[in-house]
């Protein structure tokens, strides 16, 4: 095993482990948590499966392997970006939601 | 008699609330229609709360700053909720002169409309606002007129009175900012009747406008995009 796989799996475990620990103390919502499970099970794997990239890159026609690392990668990130977007704007239709009838309700006590 | 709720979203108009909310009731008392207040204050920094609260007017306070939309959508939900047959929205930065609300009740009457629109650009008197203004005001025009066919020469105008039935669409859905283009196309595709009247307005009497030189431009390409929005969402969903 080299030097750069010990460390790629330290890291990867460390991750998965604080996300665990994120939920379980409540900061993280599951919903939210599963990719970064599934991403840090990915890592993991491929630490330890150190041919399986090559493997992979072939199945699919990518010639550098490095690239089609790179190229998920990002396309995860922008799909979860995209995602978050949509999270934030659904809680800020209901933020407004909520100040207007605290507004309404305020003024109904008076 | 109609019973009409002027709707006046402030945001930091200690200077001017007073005068505006002052004016309308006077108004009211020489017209033949019953005016009810309602100051929204889009949580000002400033004595804005303290200032409405002691008026003779409905004052309704958001807990966090929503935006002119936001905050002119809570007076519709107000108005809608507690029986109003009509709603006007009037500037809390005293633009829109009171003296002019009567054309607007008289407009609507007599054109059997459902949203009066108070233009500016009709008989071109009073203020007349700058050049770059005017040309994203005609932008918003063509915009409307080829969207919906419907022309309204002062799109960007928050001067108008609605009736309940629109007042019943705008609080259900009210665009966050610069709600005013968007909402003709909402009003329209829903299939009411949009009329306009020629109003004289002032210049603001005090705060800042929303948009500046350099939003200018996030303004039109926003506003444009929430237009092709609302026209798809709500085409497709008949």
């Amino acid at each position: 095993m080299e030097k750069i796989q010990i460390i790629a799996i330290a890291i990867s475990i460390l991750f998965l482990l604080y996300i665990v620990r994120l939920i379980i103390k409540g900061k993280l919502r599951e919903e939210y948590s599963i990719v970064w499970i599934v991403c840090t099970a990915v890592l993991v794997v491929f630490s330890f499966w150190r041919s399986g990239l090559d493997i992979v890159s072939n199945i699919v026609g990518v010639y550098s392997p490095p690239n089609l690392v790179f190229t998920a990668a990002i396309f995860a990130i922008f799909i979860y970006l995209l995602h978050l977007s949509v999270v934030i704007s659904k809680l800020q239709s209901q933020n407004k939601q909520l100040a207007q009838d605290i507004a309404l309700l305020k003024e109904k006590m008076k | 008699m109609m019973k009409i709720a002027a709707i006046v979203p402030a945001y930091n108009e200690e200077n001017a609330i007073a005068a505006v909310v002052n004016d309308i009731l006077q108004e009211a008392r020489s017209q033949n229609f019953s005016i009810t207040v309602i100051v929204v204050n889009d949580c000002s920094r400033d004595s804005t709360s303290e200032i409405i609260s002691k008026l003779n007017c409905i004052a309704l306070d958001l807990p966090i700053n929503l935006g002119i939309g936001g905050a002119v959508q809570t007076g519709f939900k107000y108005a809608f909720e507690n029986g109003f047959d009509f709603a006007i929205q009037i500037d809390g930065d005293g633009q829109h002169p009171a003296s002019q609300i009567s054309k607007l009740v008289e407009a609507i009457n007599e054109k059997k409309c459902d949203v009066i629109i108070g233009s500016r650009f009709i008989s071109k008197e009073g203020f007349q606002s700058s050049m770059l203004r005017r040309f994203g005001i005609n932008y918003f025009k063509w915009l409307n007129r080829f969207l919906v066919g419907v022309t309204v020469t002062d799109s960007t105008s928050g001067f108008r009175l609605i009736n309940r039935k629109a007042l019943e669409i705008v609080s259900e859905y009210y665009p966050d900012e610069y709600p005013e283009p968007e909402a003709i196309i909402l009003f329209s595709l829903n299939k009411l009747k949009i009329g306009e009247v020629s109003v004289t307005m002032k210049e603001r009497q005090g705060g800042v406008s929303s948009i500046n030189a350099v939003s200018s431009i996030y303004y039109m390409f926003k506003v444009s995009l929430a237009i092709f929005y609302t026209f798809i969402r709500i085409k497709f969903k008949k």
